[in-house]
């Protein structure tokens, strides 16, 4: 028996798991369009290489990999692309973002494929452009981009751990998955452990899925996987953390802001690991995932979905029931309340909940806080949350940074706890993004302030050089002058009008308009021949503007002659 | 909907409920407190209760707030009752009253309300009755079988509210001091600890009497431990040191200082460890932080007890270390999740 | 009598010499005031204080001279930082022009006519362009100071509110009003 280790704090929220995790793993039938957003991944968004009118085919790249923290995003299905614009998209702002818009011409039609048999064969290299142009991202909620994680620089990787603990309540995807094609997670998880020299694979399951650990070890023993093992966990929210599990199965703590590879550790989602494989092996991009639909619906189950499907189309398909107030994404415990119900799955969309009063009751009014410090003894950060409350709600941000504010991973065990029903994951978010704007705000003002202080020296020194020619000149004018003056033809210079210098610098003025005008004279404008009328209107318009230009320009030399 | 953010469900735990689980806690030391002294303090407890609620509902009203929820939520009826419990029960009425309504209004409201106040409202109470009314303060009721007289329940309400006492009784025939006061007075008449532990008032560990209505609070402090109301930390820590530095003073000087058992369940001892040095507004939030202030206020209390002007310290220990707590609570912050201590 | 005073004389010269050294270490060069005030302001470069930029704001609040509650870019949150700083009171925005949302300018490109008076205003070097050609506003560095909008002959820059998107979008503050108080 390997030894486990526990984190602080966790509760055991009702699992609610029962009611999806019977019936296997369900293909969705085609919906009438797909939404797909441009931006599902963290990183900078991926850039549209489709027009609209265009034909696809099935997993064809629409959206091309924009910088090094990026990925691709593909066609799920063969069809038409009827729009590229802004869509409310699966973001608890419900501002819209960049989307494409796919109509499905059913027949399903996929680009060609090269299979791979021998990944074994391919560069490092070769395997992570390939997980990068396949859009494999996180699957386990954070949807950072896989590629990048799986690095092995300098520091040694001892320890590979997936993911399939599924602490939330509510969500059997990861169950279902690893029940029905724990084969090709573990090869997925071959990929990966070899990316990064991994010298185990820890497999972290909690122990409410007994099916799921029992298949995947049967995958191990039948795979002659070695060196992989399938860990029960116990279950506790948030036991399927990243950081918490890495802690359960190594014993090793990643503090927030430290890379867990840095500590010999990578964690992936199981069902990261069979995309990777599906897009390796198969050469299948991330155009799918499975996504529990439950709540408010007569039959709630797992649906092998399209990205993009709008959500309603989904839930249809599980026999929805009348009173469902809106669609949460996620758990109840992290999920976000969806702006629309039609807006499109995304590669982060684990489970959709249909939210009815009977299921999420209305919370009870906030009181105020009596620090009994029940969050406290939660927190998986181990993090003193009334503390963080005291400050966020103060907007005193400084001190609640103080109090590792950045540390909280919003799992919402504090508010689950707190008798007085604070919202104080909700404090916390607002208190993260009103510091990262000011911290945007300050870097602005900083970058404002040198480039102010640039043009300032700039101009100083620009002066400061014409001074200098200026003295240079002069000096080699006396010294021309002393010269004369030792010659009888000198005469006195002072008589000289052109000696004034106010003197010159006019005449040089009047020099340079006359000139000016000459050549304003001299050059014919071109392409005047044949125009039409609302062309010569634009002309006459702009000339009228031009007049009035140097009808001000005068003015000021007026004024600028006058001081 | 449960609002619109996550997390989407909570725990069926209220603050109402939870200060439901402390009355409850008190119950077995009421009651037994009623079964050796007699049924006046139910008068005091229900005095109290009332001019808490009255005076809880007013000053929201005053402010302009919402009254029903905080009405509800039972923490000015924990209020009533702790300085209920530490009021002579033959106190007259308008101590009671005074002593409550001082103590929600200025001590409670004045600072915010509820979660607000920095200072234990019910031992803010308790310290203006003792400065203000110490001879009322010391009228405590004699045991049943002690004394020489007993009244009835109607002539002890008559005496509450009216300051009338039956012909021929005097009020020193059925009060008489509370074992501290009296072990502080002996020992200051020069006697000697063993010789006046043998006086009637004195059972077997403290207090006749007494020292089982403690021992009611400490079977519900367990509860509450029990039921995870209140955490280990202050009551252990409390009853720990009040013990050790008792029990060191006995050891040096076992005819001047009584026995550590007699400390713990003398005075407020055991009702200061589980239910007023744990009250969550005014004590630490950090598990070191509350160790730190339940043995200072241990210190405290057995230095007035022992070489004070007051016969009991607890309120005023309380009162001290109330004031300590945010300096405490910044200084025992515990190390996050992946971070050595200190690293920020 | 007079080895005390000898200990004394002894003393303060001990001291003196102290405090010089001191005086030579740790001597700080400019105004670190200042430089603290600066770095609070919003580097707008606007002059909408009244000063011809943040630094000789920062250094009229260094001096006494200006209140600070003068700063329209830097807002309610600005005058509060600077509260802070200085240990002063915080005073409501009272200076002349009232804050507004955050904008950049764009140059609408078909009526601009190359004559560089922009460009000339623009105290961050945010405008590409060369006489007689075309202007533009990199956006990325504008800080909607407005200094380039007077200039324009034309009036061809306009003021846009930087819209709220997904990538600058911000948790609101909790609305749930606490049943205490109404």
């Amino acid at each position: 028996m390997r030894t486990l280790y526990q984190f602080h704090g966790g509760i055991h929220p009702p699992t609610n798991k029962t009611q999806s995790n019977h019936t296997p793993i369900k293909q969705a039938s085609l919906p009438s369009k797909l939404v797909i957003p441009l931006h599902q991944h963290v990183g900078s968004s991926a850039k549209p290489i489709v027009e609209a009118g265009q034909r696809v085919l099935k997993g064809e790249l629409i959206g091309a990999p924009d910088g090094h923290l990026s990925s691709a995003v593909h066609a799920p299905t063969s069809g038409t692309i009827s729009a590229i614009d802004m869509q409310i998209v699966a973001h608890p702002s419900g501002i819209p973002d960049l989307c494409i818009t796919l109509i499905p011409d059913g027949l399903d039609e996929w680009i060609h494929r090269e299979p791979c048999d021998d990944w074994c064969a391919l560069s490092h290299t070769e395997l992570r452009h390939r997980l990068r142009q396949a859009g494999v991202v996180g699957l386990g909620g954070a949807v950072f981009p896989s590629d990048v994680k799986l690095y092995s620089h300098k520091h040694k990787i001892k320890t590979l751990v997936l993911n399939g603990a599924e602490c939330e309540p509510y969500i059997t995807c990861d169950d279902l998955l690893m029940r029905e094609r724990a084969t090709e997670i573990l090869q997925g998880a071959q990929i990966m452990r070899a990316l990064l020299y991994a010298e185990e694979v820890l497999i972290g399951i909690e122990d409410n899925k007994p099916e799921a650990i029992a298949a995947m070890r049967a995958a191990v023993t039948e795979g002659c996987h070695e060196r992989m093992e399938v860990v029960a966990v116990p279950t506790i929210y948030p036991g399927g953390g990243a950081k918490q599990l890495i802690r359960v199965l190594t014993g090793i703590e990643v503090a927030a802001g430290v890379r867990s590879t840095n500590l010999g550790v990578q964690c992936f989602n199981v069902a990261t690991a069979y995309s990777a494989w599906r897009a390796i092996g198969h050469s299948e991009p991330l155009i799918s995932r499975i996504v529990t639909i439950t709540g408010n619906v007569g039959h709630p189950q797992n649906f092998e979905a399209l990205i993009g499907t709008p959500m309603d189309e989904l839930v249809a398909q599980a026999q929805p029931l009348p009173g469902t107030t809106g669609y949460i994404m996620g758990g109840p415990m992290m999920g976000v309340l969806m702006p629309s119900m039609q807006v499109g799955v995304i590669k982060a969309t684990n489970c959709i909940i249909a939210a009815a009063k009977n299921l999420f009751p209305a919370p009870a009014p906030a009181l105020p806080c009596i620090r009994c410090t029940r969050c406290a003894e939660v927190c998986p950060s181990e993090l003193q949350p009334q503390e963080l409350y005291w400050f966020s709600k103060a907007k005193n941000l400084d001190k609640a940074e103080d109090y590792h504010l950045f540390d909280c991973i919003e799992c919402g065990a504090c508010s689950y706890v707190c008798p007085s029903n604070i919202p104080l994951v909700q404090y916390y978010r607002f208190a993260k993004s009103e510091i990262w704007a000011q911290e945007a705000s300050q870097k602005a003002a900083d970058a404002a302030r040198e480039r102010h202080e640039f043009r300032e020296s700039r101009i100083e020194r620009e002066k400061r050089e014409k001074a200098e020619k200026l003295a240079a000149k002069e000096k080699a004018a006396i010294e021309a002058r002393a010269l004369r003056a030792e010659t009888p033809q000198a005469v006195v210079s002072s008589a000289r009008p052109d000696a004034d210098p106010e003197n010159t610098m006019q005449l040089k003025i009047q020099l340079a308009i006359d000139h000016a005008k000459e050549q304003a004279a001299a050059i014919k404008p071109k392409n005047t021949e044949q125009l039409t009328p609302q062309q010569l209107a634009e002309i006459a318009d702009i000339e009228a503007r031009r007049a009035r230009v140097r009808e001000i320009a005068k003015d000021v030399t007026h004024i600028d002659g006058h001081s | 909907m449960s609002g619109f953010f996550s997390p989407f469900i909570t725990k069926p735990v209220s603050v109402s409920q939870i200060m439901l689980h402390v009355l409850l806690a008190l119950i077995p030391g009421i009651a037994l407190y009623v079964w050796f002294f007699g049924p006046a303090i139910l008068v005091s407890l229900t005095l109290a209760s009332i001019t808490a609620l009255g005076v809880e509902a007013l000053m929201l009203k005053i402010q302009n707030k919402q009254i029903a929820p905080t009405l509800k939520d039972n923490t000015a009826l924990l209020t009533a009752w702790l300085l209920a419990l530490s009021i002579p029960p033959l106190a007259p009425w308008w101590l009671v009253v005074v002593g409550t309504a001082f103590a929600i209004s200025i001590s409670k409201h004045l600072y915010g309300g509820l979660g607000n106040n920095p200072f234990n409202p019910a031992m803010i109470g308790y310290a203006v009755l003792i400065i203000s009314f110490p001879v009322h303060m010391t009228h405590w009721l004699t045991p049943h079988g002690l004394g020489d007289v007993s009244l009835s329940f109607l002539e002890q309400l008559n005496y509450i509210f009216q300051g009338v006492l039956p012909d021929g009784i005097k009020l020193d025939a059925i009060t008489m001091a509370t074992p501290l006061d009296t072990l502080k007075t002996q020992l200051h008449l020069n006697g000697h600890v063993q010789e006046i532990l043998d006086m009637p008032i004195y059972g077997r560990l403290a207090g006749q009497g007494s020292e089982w209505v403690a021992a009611g609070f400490l079977l519900g402090g367990v509860y509450l431990i029990a039921q995870r109301i209140i955490s280990w930390h202050i009551p252990l820590a409390y009853l720990g040191t009040l013990f050790a530095v008792a029990g060191l003073f006995h050891l040096i000087d076992p005819a001047h200082y009584v026995t550590p058992v007699f400390h713990l369940f003398s005075g407020a001892a055991m009702l200061g460890a589980f239910f007023i040095l744990t009250d969550p507004v005014t004590s630490p939030t950090t598990p070191r932080g509350r160790l730190i202030f339940a043995a200072s206020a241990a210190l405290l209390t057995y230095l007035i007890r022992a070489f004070g002007g007051f016969p009991d310290g607890m309120a005023f220990a309380t009162l001290l270390m109330n004031i300590c707590v945010p300096l405490i609570d910044a200084y025992t912050q515990p190390k996050v999740f992946g971070k050595k201590k200190g690293q920020s | 009598m007079l080895n005390a005073l000898l200990a004394m004389a002894a003393i303060a010269i001990l001291l003196g010499a102290v405090l010089g050294y001191a005086a030579i270490k740790f001597r700080v060069e400019g105004n670190p005031l200042v430089d603290k005030i600066d770095a609070v302001l919003p580097q707008t470069q606007c002059g909408q204080c009244g000063f011809p930029g943040c630094k000789p704001y920062a250094t009229a609040i260094a001096e006494g001279v200006a209140d600070i509650n003068l700063c329209p870019p830097g807002g309610d949150e600005g005058i509060h930082k600077l509260a802070d700083l200085l240990g002063m009171e915080y005073k409501p925005f009272g200076g002349a022009t009232q804050p507004k949302p955050k904008s950049v300018a764009i140059i609408d490109e078909s009526n601009c006519i190359g004559c560089t008076l922009c460009i000339q205003a623009c105290p961050v070097d945010a405008i590409v362009g060369a006489a007689k050609q075309m202007h533009t506003i990199i956006a990325s560095e504008c800080t909607g100071c407005e200094l380039c909008v007077p200039p324009c002959p034309v009036d061809c820059i306009s003021m846009v509110p930087i819209e709220e998107s997904i990538a600058n979008w911000k948790w609101k503050y909790p609305v749930y009003a606490l049943t205490a108080s109404k």
